[in-house]
């Protein structure tokens, strides 16, 4: 089967009759609806809340978030798409706007996000000038910050390949989120589906660090046997160890002798 | 695009991140439309949950961009777990203003750095151009 991220940028590839026939098609509205289900079963929301749709296309997935009572904000990089969703009379907000060049979003905005099939659009680099790792780390930095402290974000995506995962969980690792890869049905070839399931640090009603009658100027900390080691060495220890050093590495160094590290009478 | 979320929206730009002029937007009064969409329901319990979030300086000057100087100064506060008559009030005039108001055509302006975003059809457009990206 081929892969719409092979063909085209996604504000190329989904044009007026792709995203037409897209949200029209009943076995792709079925498809997402089940994923858009599957991913707030995992995002296991206590209350409904301020949710961010990264990449909500025409908006199937933010339909099934209304109806579940969350109020939600969709962003999206095709036109065509977002003017189907137009005509579908959505409640939440649609935004134009390129996820790799980071989510312009206010510090602790969102109660959680979700992502239907798009973040792996991230590992394409469709132009010259952008690198998709760059982009993959300013989407995370910036996703991680515009959501609340404990935030939860499930993205389902279609890996190319084993490095595409790799790729987006390290940037996600990075970026500070906990969390990985859940993968559904993985027998079948053609059902299995893969969801990335982060948290952005622990929620504000976990249980914190106890710090009642502690003071906070902690000792200096043992320095390690390395950095002793070197505090102590006198300067000719210092001279044999650089030598040795550049000996090993294969660099020209003056002979050992009983003058080595001896300084300079001024008589000489 | 709704009023609430012109109280989320900063700029795009990598090195506005930093500044504290990028939130909130300018928007421009005259070049922006204003629309009541009717159809969204009243949910008080989403308002309280979203009410500590937002930031009350900022509704008071994008609304006054929008040529609403008529709010009051001071966030409206529910003490109460149970909400009395008044309080209803206040949510009902805040789901009008934050939920059913909708910004349909304008432009806003980082005042950072001055790039002018773009909204039609209630759609802002947030995309860099390429030396901005």
């Amino acid at each position: 089967m081929s892969r719409p991220e092979d063909l085209a940028p996604p504000e190329v590839f989904y044009n007026d009759t792709e995203s037409g026939k897209y949200t029209s098609s009943t076995r792709v509205q079925h498809i997402q609806a089940k994923m858009t289900l599957r991913a707030l079963e995992l995002l296991n929301l206590q209350h409904m809340g301020f949710i961010l749709d990264i990449g909500c296309g025409s908006g199937l997935s933010g339909e099934i978030l209304t109806e579940e009572g969350h109020v939600w904000c969709g962003v999206d990089i095709s036109p065509s798409m977002l003017a189907t969703g137009l005509t579908r009379e959505l409640e939440g907000d649609l935004m134009l706007q390129d996820m790799g060049q980071g989510l312009p979003f206010r510090a602790g905005t969102f109660d959680a996000a979700i992502s239907i099939s798009a973040i792996q659009w991230l590992c394409n680099a469709d132009t010259s000038y952008n690198d998709p790792k760059r982009r993959l780390m300013r989407f995370f930095n910036t996703l991680f910050a515009c959501l609340k402290k404990g935030g939860k974000f499930v993205a389902q995506f279609y890996p190319k390949n084993e490095e595409q995962t790799e790729s987006i969980t390290t940037a996600a690792k990075v970026a500070g989120f906990s969390g990985g890869v859940v993968v559904d049905d993985p027998e079948s070839k053609k059902n299995k589906k893969y969801y990335l399931v982060l948290s952005a640090g622990a929620a504000a009603d976990e249980q914190q660090v106890n710090l009642q009658g502690v003071t906070m100027d902690a000792e200096a900390v043992e320095k390690s046997k390395r950095n002793r080691k070197i505090e102590t060495e006198t300067r000719k220890d210092y001279i044999a160890r650089k030598k040795d050093l550049w000996r090993k590495r294969g660099r020209k160094v003056a002979k050992d002798s009983k003058y080595t590290g001896r300084k300079r009478r001024p008589k000489f | 695009m709704k009023f609430l979320t012109t109280n989320f929206l900063t700029c795009s730009v990598k090195e506005c991140d930093r500044s504290n002029n990028s939130f909130p937007l300018h928007y421009k009064g005259e070049a922006c439309q204003l629309e009541q969409d009717e159809g969204i329901e009243f949910n008080p319990e989403f308002l309280l949950r979203v009410i500590d979030r937002v930031e009350w300086d900022a509704v008071v000057s994008v609304a006054k961009d929008l040529g609403n100087s008529t709010l009051p100064q001071q966030k409206p506060v529910f003490e109460n777990e149970e909400l009395s008559e008044e309080d209803m009030i206040v949510l009902r005039d805040l789901h009008v203003l934050l939920i059913q108001t909708n910004i349909v055509e304008g432009e806003m302006t980082c005042r950072n750095c001055g790039h002018i975003y773009y909204i039609k059809n209630s759609i802002p457009n947030l995309l860099l151009p390429p030396h901005l990206a």
